[in-house]
């Protein structure tokens, strides 16, 4: 028994080495986040209710973007949680391994379920599809651990700092930086390509739809032809 | 700029509560459903569709700049784009992005 136990903390600090690396991503998002929160008008503790009731930085910089652009709050909302949907995908890939814990953890390893979370957890149980659950649970947490706590600490100094950082840094320059960031590494195959040029064009000549509808619109149709190209290059093979 | 403090917490709470809700959606409601695969497809593409239609205007029409297209701006979101395709790194991308904005800048005065 003790030796199970001594394993599965093993476990936990393997989960928290290889988030380690992630911090690199975490934190300067998290920061950035707390400067440009600030500097759109946002206080402390509104920037920090961002980071910790959503923590999930796209959709955070999304919902900023939107807000300083007068958007409606429901295509804040919408639009923003369409950005976030992508982890019904990680919801639904983790059932084989979490599906038996209990309601309350499944909770709170829902809330912790972020993309480099999910990334890591997805690959070692990829590797290692046998282990007990509370191994696989203990191997979660650990990689939440390296990530989360930096990500609130961050996007707390980034608030802080933010409001003496003067104009002439271009501050409002850091939201499309960091989607670009963030949009780049995706950009692996063809479709990709595609759904990202056909967003651009699309979200460029439909400005004028009102109620920043433009932006949805132009998400489906880029999703289309990303889902279109990607089924004709299948079907070449 | 933001000013609507209802409207800030309505999105704060929602954007919380509908995020949870996502990622709580198969692990405690749905379990092994299978997603038909039409919708898988799409639902993959959903990053790259939205955020680069979500920043293309603030590039192109900068509030800082009153709306006008801006060079140093344009150069910089080249020069990020380069090396985020190339290099995949977070850091390198910032980094060259507000470099060559703050080069740009400082040249043209």
């Amino acid at each position: 028994m003790s030796d199970d136990t001594s394993n599965t903390k093993s476990i936990f600090w393997r989960g928290f080495r290889e988030g380690l690396p992630f911090i690199l991503i975490v934190v300067p998002f998290g920061a950035l986040f707390g400067v440009v929160g600030t500097e759109a008008g946002l206080n402390i503790l509104q920037v920090m209710s961002f980071s910790v009731l959503v923590i999930a930085g796209a959709s955070q910089f999304s919902a900023l973007a939107l807000l300083t652009d007068n958007a409606p709050t429901v295509i804040v909302l919408l639009t923003s949680l369409a950005v976030n949907l992508r982890m019904a995908m990680y919801s639904a890939a983790l059932v084989p391994h979490f599906g038996k814990v209990k309601t309350w953890l499944k909770f709170i390893i829902s809330y912790f379920l972020v993309d480099q979370a999910y990334a890591l957890t997805a690959k070692e149980f990829d590797e290692r599809p046998n282990q007990p659950v509370e191994n696989k649970v203990a191997f979660f947490f650990g990689v939440v651990l390296a990530i989360a706590p930096l990500w609130y600490v961050a996007t707390y100094l980034g608030a802080v700092l933010g409001a003496s950082i003067p104009d002439a840094f271009s501050l409002d320059f850091a939201v499309p930086i960091c989607f670009i960031a963030l949009i780049a590494p995706m950009l692996k195959t063809l479709p990709q390509v595609l759904a990202a040029l056909t967003s651009i064009i699309a979200a460029l000549s439909l400005t004028w739809v009102p109620f920043s509808l433009g932006l949805i619109i132009a998400g489906l149709i880029a999703m289309m032809v990303g889902a279109y190209a990607e089924l004709k290059l299948e079907g070449r093979k | 700029m933001i000013l609507d403090q209802v409207q800030i917490w309505t999105v704060i709470v929602g954007l919380g509560v509908g995020t949870l809700f996502i990622r709580y959606s198969f692990l405690g409601l749905l379990g092994n459903r299978e997603l038909p695969e039409w919708f898988l497809r799409h639902l993959r593409y959903v990053g790259v569709a939205i955020l680069p239609g979500l920043i293309a205007p603030l590039i192109l029409w900068p509030e800082a700049t009153g709306g006008s297209p801006d060079a140093s701006r344009i150069l910089a979101t080249i020069a990020a784009i380069t090396i985020g395709v190339w290099k995949r790194s977070v850091v390198g991308t910032v980094v060259t992005g507000f470099g060559v904005l703050y080069a740009v800048q400082y040249f043209t005065g």
